[in-house]
């Protein structure tokens, strides 16, 4: 009796050597396929940046009463000549579309109009602000994102342990405290009680600021090799850090424990672990890099979040950077700075989009090349 | 002296999954473990590498050539697996890692067990990616997984297992994910590599196919208990247990009249 043989197994012995189709690609590799993605996402966005301009274009537009009137304020608006200058310089006496042209061409030569709160131009305004908020923003998503990964990488690791339990109710209360009552609560507690740290502003009164490069005072106070001056711009951010640390890590924790532990039960990691990788290996290799895409996702989501999260730790802390000039402007009804501020603050998501879209091509391999 | 040596294996994952399991693989020689899923065929061989869950209750010995595997500390495992036992396994779009080059993979274990450098372990990659019958092996190493079709996946990781030079290789289901086109070739593979190396095979399989064309013994399993050990030709031309009838009398083109279902 011979023995049974099954379809698959009956053409073992006339099989080529190697029977698989051919490997990999066979259209001819283009120039950069890296670049080609990077390109369209950059074309995705300047459809998005125009789409931001015609918004606060429309908002100039929707102000209740005379447009020309809120942008010059009231003693400006009363003088005839000033108001046909300012219809003049700005086309408000054409129609709706050329006028739309016009504050787009006034906006790529950098005129956002004059802030009637500061009385300078917008531009000028934002230039010191925009830096001041990066600078909280950027040190606030490093501090969160390695003490996040910690904490959810571990609590991953020992699920449904005691140390999961303590990182999940610590990330929920981070969570769940309202960011306000936090910046108030922490200034009268660290700054007028303790007196640890200084509680307002980007610097002591008696120093004076870096000279300009990069605007961010701790790294520019670097670059100018002034040990003591970085150390006090540290020092004053350590609170408004700390403030928005709280949720962002809460955010962060959450979502990397969930990330970590669906890779940890991953054929790719029981591949790893059966290959006798040492367990620190395994980690950085091989868990990390595998949930580091929804981490990206979420990070860029928690960065947007922190923009505006800062308007009211900004303000507790008298930090002079967009959320304090966003608030001073909405309080005055200074309407060339609300739009200066929303056209930065689209600004920003976009550049923010785009460089989570650069760097998913940067950690996927699949984004890059397919 | 066997390459591996499982005496009265008892898992218990809340519920006894594998029950006083005995089975020896020698050098060069494929074992087929059969039986349907749920059987305790992939818990057993994850036992052999200490991968099971914290939680699992597993005792009995398993041991690998002198060394008992059962009880042993993440750090000495670590020196087992890879080095002396490796694993293919059943699906490699899952098992390998889509962010990292075939060339990382299939190098890292070798630079940890071997001590060898980076240019060392590439020359040997390469080797083992020729071996393996992977098309133009250079290049082969600085690309993903994905850029492969499935049958070539499997190749590189049999590479990958194969790298440390192992005694004993655990194959679950190696073909399973695979066309039915490429599933001899990997089999073929498989089987020569146990041949010219003196590899000892575990093959977990569901499928009696895959066995009756490349193993030399043959161990039925069912609800977590041996149920039929035998040669592969005592097994097929003479099978002893009823649940092994049912089995062959499910294969496709089977000769084998239809067997009364075991319940």
């Amino acid at each position: 009796m011979t023995l049974p043989r099954t379809q698959k197994t009956s053409r073992a012995p006339g099989e080529r050597p190697a029977g698989d189709p051919p490997a990999g690609r066979s259209r001819p590799r283009r120039t950069s396929p890296l670049l080609g993605y990077l390109l369209r996402r950059l074309g995705t966005s300047v459809l998005l940046l125009l789409g931001v301009t015609i918004v606060t274009f429309a908002l100039t537009n929707l102000v209740p009463g005379n447009p020309v009137a809120a942008a010059l304020g009231e003693g400006a608006a009363s003088n005839p000549e000033t108001v046909a200058a300012y219809v003049k310089r700005y086309g408000l006496d054409q129609p709706l579309p050329v006028q739309y042209l016009t504050y787009l061409g006034n906006l790529l030569q950098g005129d956002l109009g004059r802030s009637l709160a500061t009385g300078r131009p917008v531009t000028t305004d934002l230039a010191t602000a925009i830096p001041a908020t990066l600078e909280i923003a950027v040190l606030t998503i490093i501090v969160s994102l390695l003490v996040a990964t910690v904490l959810g990488t571990v609590a991953a690791y020992r699920r449904g342990m005691v140390t999961d339990q303590v990182v999940r109710v610590v990330s929920l209360v981070g969570l769940s405290l309202p960011t306000f009552w936090l910046a108030l609560v922490s200034f009268n507690f660290f700054f007028l009680q303790l007196r640890v740290v200084p509680g307002s502003g980007r610097l002591t009164a008696t120093l004076t600021p870096p000279p300009t490069v990069t605007g961010l005072f701790t790294v520019d106070f670097l670059l100018n090799g002034d040990g003591v001056g970085f150390v006090d711009a540290l020092a004053h951010l350590t609170l408004p850090v700390f403030v928005l640390s709280l949720f962002t890590v809460g955010l962060l924790t959450r979502f990397i424990r969930t990330s970590v532990l669906e890779v940890l039960g991953s054929d790719y990691v029981r591949a790893a672990r059966a290959k006798g990788l040492s367990p620190m290996r395994i980690v950085f290799d091989y868990v990390l890099r595998g949930a580091s895409l929804p981490i990206l996702t979420i990070v860029g989501i928690a960065f947007g979040a922190l923009l505006s999260g800062t308007v009211l730790v900004e303000s507790v802390f008298a930090w002079p950077g967009l959320g304090t000039y966003a608030y001073n402007a909405a309080r005055n009804l200074d309407l060339p700075g609300i739009m200066g501020v929303g056209l930065v603050v689209g600004f920003i998501y976009l550049g923010l989009n785009f460089i989570v879209d650069l760097l998913y091509g940067l950690l996927d391999p699949r984004v890059r090349l397919a | 002296m066997s390459a591996l040596t499982i005496t009265d294996l008892n898992v218990d994952l809340g519920r006894p999954v594998v029950r006083g399991l005995s089975l020896t693989l020698e050098p060069g020689k494929i074992q087929g473990l059969a039986g349907e899923s749920g059987s305790g065929k992939t818990v057993t061989s994850l036992a052999v590498l200490g991968l099971l869950p914290r939680t699992a209750r597993v005792t009995g010995s398993i041991r690998v050539g002198e060394t008992e595997i059962i009880g042993l500390r993440t750090g000495a495992l670590n020196r087992v697996r890879g080095r002396r036992v490796a694993m293919v396994f059943q699906d490699p779009s899952a098992s390998l890692h889509p962010q990292l080059t075939v060339g990382h993979q299939l190098t890292d274990h070798v630079r940890t067990h071997m001590k060898l450098d980076r240019k060392a372990a590439k020359a040997h990659a390469l080797e083992l990616l020729e071996r393996v019958r992977v098309p133009d092996p250079e290049a082969a190493l600085g690309r993903y997984p994905h850029q492969f079709s499935g049958g070539q996946r499997q190749r590189v990781a049999i590479a990958i297992a194969l790298a440390c030079d192992p005694d004993v290789l655990l194959a679950d289901e190696p073909t399973t994910a695979l066309d039915v086109t490429v599933q001899a070739g990997i089999l073929r593979l498989i089987r020569d590599l146990a041949d010219e190396r003196r590899l000892a095979v575990l093959l977990v399989t569901h499928d009696l196919g895959v066995l009756s064309a490349i193993a030399d013994d043959i161990a039925v399993m069912r609800q977590g208990v041996i149920v039929e050990s035998a040669t592969r030709a005592e097994l097929f031309i003479n099978p002893q247990h009823a649940y092994t009838r049912e089995l062959l009398s499910a294969m496709p083109g089977s000769p084998y009249e239809e067997a009364p279902r075991v319940d």
